[in-house]
């Protein structure tokens, strides 16, 4: 099927990369290894922030950093190849093809975050935990929800950035639409402090933003504290973000085109 | 039936430009306006003009993915703003200067992924793709990545991938540019054979007239968003009343030569340039030049095809000899 075929091919490309890859992966240790001693002294002060414990703050905190490429929280991936495109105006290549346009880089991005998956994710987190004291999935159910949640965490960003990288058609370029992206995303990802630690009334407000699928549900299933019909739901929850973000993916795309079409690719 | 018709078709472009500070100002420019001309089945056409005149807008209309504004155009019986997608499986389009190739993947994995993208059926497809190998010498390049190719190389392989699945048309965007003199030869070459083995209708815009020379048959000029020619090649130079030109060395140097029906354009030491019409006959000339003159050495140069649609380009009222 084209759309595997794709898939597997965006997997190749970044697998020749191979220096990038190793890089990345000691970047990853490095920030794993500074935040995991910052959250062993929250933790310290207080031994239940957020209802976690010390082991749960680690596995998060190494947990985020493998989902850093893999969900690509920072935005890049597929979008971005996108809006380069756009702004050289290849992009009139890809109208000159019998495929979905949305579905085309979706399935490039899906190749992209299952190799990011098998290096930067699962490096970082051996790393993890061959120096800390790590929490693992307690069942085969948590295992099998975490991997759905991650596949759902990269829709879920893949829409956003598409919707970023659509800003090119009218913008030209995305940097600026993107950096303001990347600050939200760090912020409400979790990436740097975990939702569950957000005072009062404003975790719930992050908790049910899109960016909440990204770590803290997968992390979440991962640790046991999501089972049963609390999983279902969590899982549930990102796949309602990938339905709402994706149609209006489509939408902004179907104008986006019209506005190819004016300006002549 | 023609495979391409095209009726009195128009695109219009709203431009703004800045007027003042604040102000803006619409204006309507007409990159396309009224053009009307049909092409059928197995013909290779030149298309040509300035930068600016309209060719792209016209490829991009015929293409569909830009919608006209006034006028009817069907490509093999397809509206192609209507059906674009359907339209996409029967045509090929080659942009000199992008690439419809994976960058950072092998070409056999870009040829694949076409295969899959305009569903190929797998039989046809490794036909398809050893005769392009054969012919375009790719064998040594199918497992390079696409980043590593040379621009000659490149082209080629985007014109393997532009023809994987049997396209009745292929569009070409200025296929030559940017190629050495023998690149430019083998595309040419195998321009010509999809042609006439695969009777595959050829559209080509380019700036290298050379291209049009040996390529096409018919030549369709564009100016301004209208057709100022559409005709043979031949036809073009009667159009544009080109010349050729008598090179004469004698012996010694000597005041201009003066014979009836040529006139002299250049003189330097013994040599001397002398043009007449295209369309007339060289041996009287040479014959008064040998009979009056003690000659060295003669030769004769065919008419420009360039100094012709220079004539064109810049219209009748310009028209005269440089």
């Amino acid at each position: 099927m084209l759309y595997v075929a794709l898939a597997v091919r965006a997997f190749r490309r970044y697998s020749t990369y191979i220096a990038a890859t190793l890089a990345g992966i000691f970047t990853n240790c490095v920030f794993g290894v500074i935040i995991s001693f910052t959250y062993i002294a929250v933790w310290q002060q207080n031994p239940d922030a957020g209802g976690y414990d010390v082991t749960d703050a680690l596995t998060y905190c190494w947990l985020a950093q493998a989902m850093i490429m893999t969900v690509a929280i920072w935005g890049g991936g597929a979008p971005d190849e996108l809006a380069a495109r756009i702004r050289t105006g290849d992009v009139a290549i890809d109208l000159y093809r019998p495929v979905n346009f949305l579905g085309w880089w979706l399935a490039s991005d899906l190749g992209r975050a299952a190799y990011h998956l098998l290096t930067r994710g699962l490096a970082p987190t051996a790393v993890g935990a061959l120096l800390f004291d790590l929490r693992f999935p307690p069942s085969m159910a948590a295992w099998a929800g975490f991997l759905v949640a991650v596949v759902l965490a990269v829709v879920v960003s893949f829409a956003i950035r598409m919707l970023v990288a659509s800003s090119a058609f009218w913008l030209l370029d995305q940097a600026g639409v993107k950096n303001l992206a990347a600050v939200f995303s760090m912020f409400f990802s979790g990436l740097v402090v975990p939702l569950v630690l957000f005072p009062g009334w404003t975790r719930d407000v992050v908790m049910v933003l899109p960016w909440s699928a990204f770590v803290q549900v997968p992390v979440d299933i991962w640790l046991g504290r999501r089972t049963g019909v609390s999983l279902l739901s969590g899982l549930a929850f990102q796949v309602g973000w990938c339905v709402v973000l994706l149609a209006l993916c489509a939408l902004v795309l179907r104008r986006a085109n019209r506005k190819v079409v004016v300006q002549g690719g | 039936m023609s495979l391409i018709q095209v009726e009195n078709l128009s695109r219009t472009f709203v431009v703004r430009r800045r007027v003042g500070r604040f102000r803006r100002e619409a204006q309507v420019v007409r990159a396309v306006d009224d053009l009307s001309f049909t092409v059928d089945r197995g013909e290779m056409v030149g298309y040509i003009g300035p930068n600016g005149a309209g060719k792209s807008t016209t490829i991009k209309m015929l293409t569909g993915i830009l919608v006209p504004t006034a006028g009817r155009l069907s490509v093999a019986g397809i509206d192609p703003s209507r059906d674009r997608v359907e339209l996409t499986r029967r045509i090929g389009v080659v942009f000199g200067q992008r690439t419809t190739l994976w960058w950072d993947l092998p070409l056999r994995d870009s040829f694949e992924l076409l295969r899959r993208i305009y569903r190929v059926d797998t039989a046809r497809f490794r036909r398809n793709l050893a005769e392009f190998t054969e012919l375009l010498d790719l064998g040594g390049l199918l497992d390079t990545p696409v980043r590593q190719l040379s621009l000659g190389q490149r082209m080629r392989g985007d014109l393997a991938a532009a023809l994987l699945h049997d396209p009745e048309i292929l569009y070409l965007d200025e296929p030559t540019i940017g190629l050495d003199v023998v690149s430019k030869g083998r595309l040419r070459e195998f321009l010509r054979s999809i042609n006439t083995e695969r009777d595959v209708t050829l559209l080509l815009t380019t700036h290298d007239l050379q291209d049009i020379e040996q390529l096409c048959s018919r030549v369709m000029v564009i100016d301004h968003g209208s057709l100022v020619y559409d005709g043979t090649l031949a036809g073009l130079h009667a159009r544009g009343s080109s010349t050729r030109t008598l090179v004469v060395d004698l012996v010694d140097a000597a005041d201009p030569i003066d014979v009836p029906g040529a006139d002299v354009r250049r003189v330097d030491g013994p040599r001397q340039w002398l043009s007449f019409p295209a369309d007339a006959s060289a041996a009287p000339v040479v014959a008064a030049v040998a009979a009056r003159y003690d000659v060295a050495d003669l030769s004769i140069s065919e008419p420009d095809i360039e100094d012709v649609i220079r004539q064109i380009y810049t219209g009748p009222d310009q028209l005269r000899f440089s």
